[in-house]
């Protein structure tokens, strides 16, 4: 048994050579790219990547995100809680099976069911008398995401209302404690982990989403996403790939500090919910 | 005693008021739900069935198997799709198994791998893998590796997007496998093989595979779904599978494109109902 224990582990081999090279070699080329102008080690791309249209671009994407994930967690929330505590199974089951559906139901087939439905020749938009091109802004865009982010956040929240134990609510109770006193000191601390994990959740898939934009907005809405497609596909201006990879170091920072917030919290979550 | 009493009240008076208040406020809530998610079903169908000349007609649909591209683009997409399933099924179990096995040591640095695509946004990844490609491609050119770099990128079937696509579902891929493995006794199963005289390739076949049907199938299911929708990376390195044949044609056929948006909503309901069921045969044994 000795020889197998000392060489098992190169059956890992495989997977960490194809991820070194497929994954590292990129990551290794994009912080390089950034730091590199005309051909020389320097800081140009990223200072110009916090500026100007750039930064808006930056700014716009965290304030979509921001806003679709605090929106989405609150609405998810109320549709978890009206799911868990109704007593229909029948309900209960529709609505978790149409979430796992619509939290999958992203990318370009998004933005033509909301094109069809409120875009400038879409149905519902005549009949309530949308202006034109009222879809096709920040506002519109922030309305289409949420598609995929109430569910998402309730599939993150159905298990943790799940979690919480009607013994504790009438222990509350029993001691004097109001449905607000419940709710702000003992649901809603056990539930803030869960939460506050499902906002991260919400916040990265809508700043990372950009296909759905690109098909909808194409460059109306100035959104990060865009920006750096629009840079490595604009191969007429010489130097503007670098720019691109300059933006995705910022978006990778952004994500990365979105997901330290997240991870310390992730490993408390389930602490009351077993 | 007092204060004892002086709860009665409030606990008799919850239970009687509970019942009636939050029926009204579970009802808006569903109602709002149900307007907001259906609404733009029930008008994207309306959107594909009714044109101001001709009335209902189910044309979009029938005209999507003739239209030009549709085949070409779906045949890539599950050509790749399969090619990304084969490719990361090959490189996962292998390694999970082996870190389970014999190096646990190895298994936050697995974990942390395997959750890394998830963190990072895809568009830059796609930025960094066309820079590399190009790069590559320049520094390459006086050696033999050249000709690899160039079949890699092969428009007819672009290894290339297997590539990145591996790296994509590697997250779900190792979740679902992980999970899988989770309700094996890998190491009894594997040493009692092998005490037997069984070699590695057929412990990994007829041993660990088959307890791991229902985990792989998952993992093949979700593996599909993402494929046949993905867009960024496709379209950015210059490729047209499916999703990025939509987008080209939606400019002179908007019917066309919603029909196939409702269809690609069919799609990954099915794919997800057969996760389901799968792994509900799974608990049920």
């Amino acid at each position: 048994m000795s020889r197998p224990r000392s060489s098992g582990w190169l059956g890992a081999l495989p997977l960490l050579t194809f991820f070194a090279l497929v994954f590292g070699v990129p990551a290794v080329v994009l912080v390089a790219g950034a730091f590199t102008a005309e051909g020389r080690p320097s800081t140009a791309n990223l200072a110009l990547s916090l500026q100007g249209g750039y930064l808006t671009a930056l700014l716009g994407s965290v304030k979509l995100s921001a806003v679709v994930a605090l929106a989405g967690a609150v609405l998810g929330t109320f549709l978890a809680y009206a799911v868990v505590t109704s007593r229909s199974r029948l309900l209960r089951e529709a609505v978790l099976t149409a979430s796992g559906v619509l939290a999958n139901f992203g990318g370009v087939p998004l933005a033509f069911f909301w094109i069809a439905t409120l875009g400038n020749s879409g149905v519902v938009s005549g009949l309530v008398g949308l202006p034109s091109g009222s879809l096709y802004t920040f506002w519109g865009l922030a309305v289409v995401y949420l598609y995929f982010s109430v569910p998402l956040m309730v599939l993150a929240m159905a298990p943790a209302l799940d979690g919480l134990r009607p013994q504790w609510r009438e222990a509350a109770a029993n001691s004097g404690a109001t449905a607000w006193h419940y709710w702000r000191y003992v649901a809603l601390p056990v539930l803030a982990p869960a939460m506050l994990g499902g906002v991260v959740l919400l916040f990265g898939s809508a700043f990372s989403a950009y296909a759905t934009a690109n098909a909808m907005v194409g460059t109306v809405v100035p959104l990060v996403t865009l920006k750096i497609a629009a840079a490595l596909t604009g191969d007429v201006l010489i130097g503007y790939e670098n720019i691109a990879l300059a933006l995705s170091l910022d978006m990778i920072v952004v994500a990365g500090l979105v997901m330290a917030i997240y991870l310390p919290l992730q490993r408390r979550t389930s602490r009351w919910l077993h | 005693m007092a204060a004892l009493t002086g709860l009665e009240p409030v606990a008799t008076a919850a239970p009687a008021k509970a019942p009636a208040r939050p029926r009204v406020w579970r009802g808006l809530v569903f109602l709002v739900a149900g307007l907001y998610f259906l609404v733009p079903l029930g008008a994207s169908l309306w959107y594909t069935l009714s044109s101001p000349g001709s009335g209902v007609s189910f044309a979009p649909y029938a005209e999507l198997l003739t239209a030009e591209g549709f085949a070409s683009s779906l045949t890539l997409s599950l050509g790749l799709a399969a090619a990304t399933i084969a490719v990361v099924l090959l490189l996962a179990l292998p390694a999970m198994l082996a870190v389970r096995l014999f190096a646990p040591r190895l298994r936050p640095v697995m974990e942390v791998l395997c959750t890394l695509p998830l963190v990072v946004p895809p568009i830059t990844f796609v930025a960094g893998l066309s820079t590399a490609l190009r790069n590559g491609t320049e520094l390459l050119a006086p050696t033999p590796f050249w000709a690899t770099i160039i079949a890699v990128q092969d428009p007819g079937f672009p290894i290339v997007l297997v590539l990145a696509y591996v790296v994509l579902v590697l997250p779900f891929v190792y979740r679902s496998l992980d999970a899988g493995l989770r309700t094996m006794d890998v190491r009894t199963l594997v040493e009692a093989a092998r005490n037997l005289g069984a070699s590695w390739p057929y412990v990994l076949l007829r041993v660990v595979v088959p307890n791991l049907r229902s985990a792989l199938a998952s993992a093949s299911f979700l593996t599909l779904a993402l494929v046949l929708g993905e867009y960024t990376v496709a379209s950015l390195l210059g490729y047209q599978p499916f999703a990025v044949w939509i987008v080209t044609v939606s400019g002179s056929r908007g019917q066309l494109s919603v029909a196939v948006s409702i269809l690609s909503l069919l799609i990954i309901w099915l794919l997800l109902l057969a996760v389901s069921t799968v792994f509900g045969k799974e608990k049920r044994q």
